[in-house]
């Protein structure tokens, strides 16, 4: 059923926007556009205002931080059109300091969330109004939810009673963060099921 | 002497009103208020960095740690994300369990909700009326998880353990003897005339600016669009069961009350069906790849002993992909979108908090206002700020 509701979907949208998305996935029942920072604003504000998909509420952004890659951040966008039933995610990937363009102007509410991007991951957006750090402490530096950003941060907060006041000190732990690694080092058990399954995908 | 024109208040971060640290920044023109500035992340905990250092099992906890007045309805948006990227199926029964604990979460959030707003307009009663019966309400929690705030009651694959069948019972019991309790409240608070002066009228959103800014939930539906996740894009049993969905008139903070009273009526039927048609079987998934041996198999079985270790060390496997769920909690649409990369931690974890979004409308909906409707917007914003900071 659902199914059957986003195939339909992706070819329409293909079939309407075939320049400006680059691919689209359907995965878990869910639809994945990909397309470029460039194309990103006419794909939301056309899947806003099109009568044809009427994609009226953007659900959240997330972004995401893959440091290893050449274009090292994606944002996903999240829309909900609420007449159709109907879920889908655009995502866009792109380098460091690249800087992206705000939906503020389509949809309001994407100010806070460009600004938690903002603040988490460092991306800069063009023409958002009020483009400053949200959830993180009065002049705090770094952006914590980047792969290379320590878990324990980098400084800490307490009262003192010398300077009666509360001050800020680097990190000091009694005990080192320690990250182990569970996985095993030694390769599991091939369960019958298992080989006959690679040997067919060796087939194929 | 010179004339100043604005005024800059500072509201918080220590407030009562405030419900919790919201600190705000108004700027006054005599009394009416022109703009409004939420400072929000003092409480912010980096939840979301810590699941992505933790295993699937370690990091369900951190979710009853966003609205701490509904622990599980959070819970049950990330056991499904979990599940959906598993591909595995839940028993009927724990669909059913999750179900009753969630419609409780529901009434503890709405109750703690609409008596608190009245505390904000000045009436105190309500609270000490309600408190009573979230305290029942907590009892239950309590009894089926071992406390009663940070439930960690649900697994991916189903729920912890079983309910003793006492409770089944009195949860039965309480449904027969709260909705009596609901009409207390409503004879308090429905036709009381500072009650609808303080809130008719005021907060007004419209279908469209509801839309624009990402309202979900009672916001929404206060508003006149009548969307509910349990009907719409229906999870667990909710599509077996029947139930109403209240929608609102006006959009103002007066009908989001009335909103969430009726809720709380129809939560109760849920719960009453469910408790009716719950059925035997096992309450999470059997496939021991995923949820832990029971102990006596433990003593037992060398496979379970196997399972039992890795489960709690190296924790399970998690299929690359990415996912987004989400769940209609008591605040709105509160949703996890998450990303395996194959390993048995997440690689990311994005928490869409309906706070986050509603809390962000404040200066749009206060503007024009005078400074004591604030309060009462805050109330009907439901805001609570462990899942606003995350």
């Amino acid at each position: 059923m659902i199914e059957k509701k986003l195939n339909k979907l992706e070819k329409l949208i293909n079939a309407e926007l075939s320049s400006k998305i680059s691919n689209s996935i359907i995965s878990f029942e869910e639809l994945l556009l990909q397309t470029s920072v460039n194309n990103i604003i006419d794909v939301i504000k056309f899947l806003k205002l099109d009568d044809k998909f009427k994609f009226k509420q953007l659900i959240d952004i997330a972004a995401i931080d893959y440091p290893n890659e050449e274009k090292r951040f994606e944002l996903v966008y999240l829309l909900l059109s609420i007449e159709n039933n109907l879920r889908v995610k655009i995502s866009i990937k792109f380098e460091t300091n690249e800087k992206i363009p705000s939906i503020v102007k389509i949809f309001p509410s994407a100010n806070w969330m460009e600004r938690e991007i903002f603040d988490m991951y460092g991306i800069k957006f063009i023409n958002h109004p009020d483009l400053r750090r949200i959830l993180t402490d009065y002049n705090f530096k770094g952006h914590p939810l980047r792969k290379d950003f320590p878990l324990t941060g980098f400084n800490e907060v307490r009262y003192s009673e010398k300077e009666k006041k509360v001050i800020y000190e680097p990190v000091k732990l009694e005990q080192n963060y320690r990250n182990f690694d569970f996985s095993s080092p030694w390769e599991g058990t091939n369960y019958l099921k298992e080989v006959k399954e690679s040997e067919k995908n060796e087939k194929n | 002497m010179k004339k100043t024109k604005s005024m800059t208040l500072n509201f918080g971060p220590q407030h009562p009103a405030a419900h919790g640290v919201l600190r705000l920044i108004l700027e006054l023109e005599g009394e009416i208020v022109e703009k409004a500035d939420p400072h929000i992340g003092l409480l912010h905990r980096g939840t979301e960095k810590l699941i992505e250092n933790k295993t699937y099992t370690q990091a369900l906890p951190y979710f009853d740690r966003l609205d701490y007045v509904a622990p599980m309805n959070q819970e049950h948006a990330f056991a499904l994300a979990t599940e959906k990227l598993l591909k595995i199926e839940v028993p009927v029964r724990a669909k059913y369990i999750r179900v009753i604990f969630c419609e409780i979460g529901r009434i503890l959030s709405h109750i703690l909700n609409v008596t608190t707003q009245a505390l904000d307009v000045g009436a105190l009663t309500p609270s000490l009326w309600g408190f009573e019966e979230r305290e029942t309400l907590m009892t239950f929690y309590e009894r089926a998880s071992g406390s009663r705030l940070h439930a960690n009651y649900f697994r991916t694959g189903g729920v912890h353990k079983d309910l003793p069948t006492k409770l089944i019972e009195d949860v039965g019991k309480f449904c027969e003897t709260f909705p009596k309790i609901i009409d207390d409240l409503e004879d308090l608070l429905t036709e009381n005339r500072i009650f609808k002066q303080r809130n008719v009228d005021i907060g007004l959103v419209s279908k469209k600016d509801a839309l624009d800014h990402s309202f979900t939930g009672v916001m929404l539906r206060g508003s006149g669009i009548p969307w509910d996740l349990r009907k719409s894009q229906p999870y667990e049993c909710y599509q077996d069961l029947s139930f109403k969905i209240p929608v609102g008139k006006n959009g103002d903070c007066y009908d989001r009350y009335l909103c969430r009273i009726e809720e709380m009526r129809e939560s109760i039927k849920i719960i009453k069906q469910c408790i009716k048609n719950l059925p035997k079987g096992p309450v999470k998934t059997v496939d021991g790849k995923i949820s832990p041996p029971n102990r006596d198999d433990l003593k037992q079985s060398m496979e379970a002993l196997i399972h039992h270790f890795k489960l709690f060390t190296e924790g399970f496997r998690v299929p690359a992909g990415n996912v987004y769920s989400a769940v209609e909690a008591p605040k709105g649409e509160f949703g996890v979108y998450l990303i395996s990369d194959g390993s048995n931690r997440p690689y990311r974890c994005k928490i869409r908090a309906p706070g986050f979004s509603h809390l962000q409308a404040m200066d749009f909906l206060i503007k024009g206002h005078m400074l004591a409707d604030v309060p009462a917007v805050l109330g009907s914003l439901d805001i609570v700020f462990g899942e606003v900071d995350r």
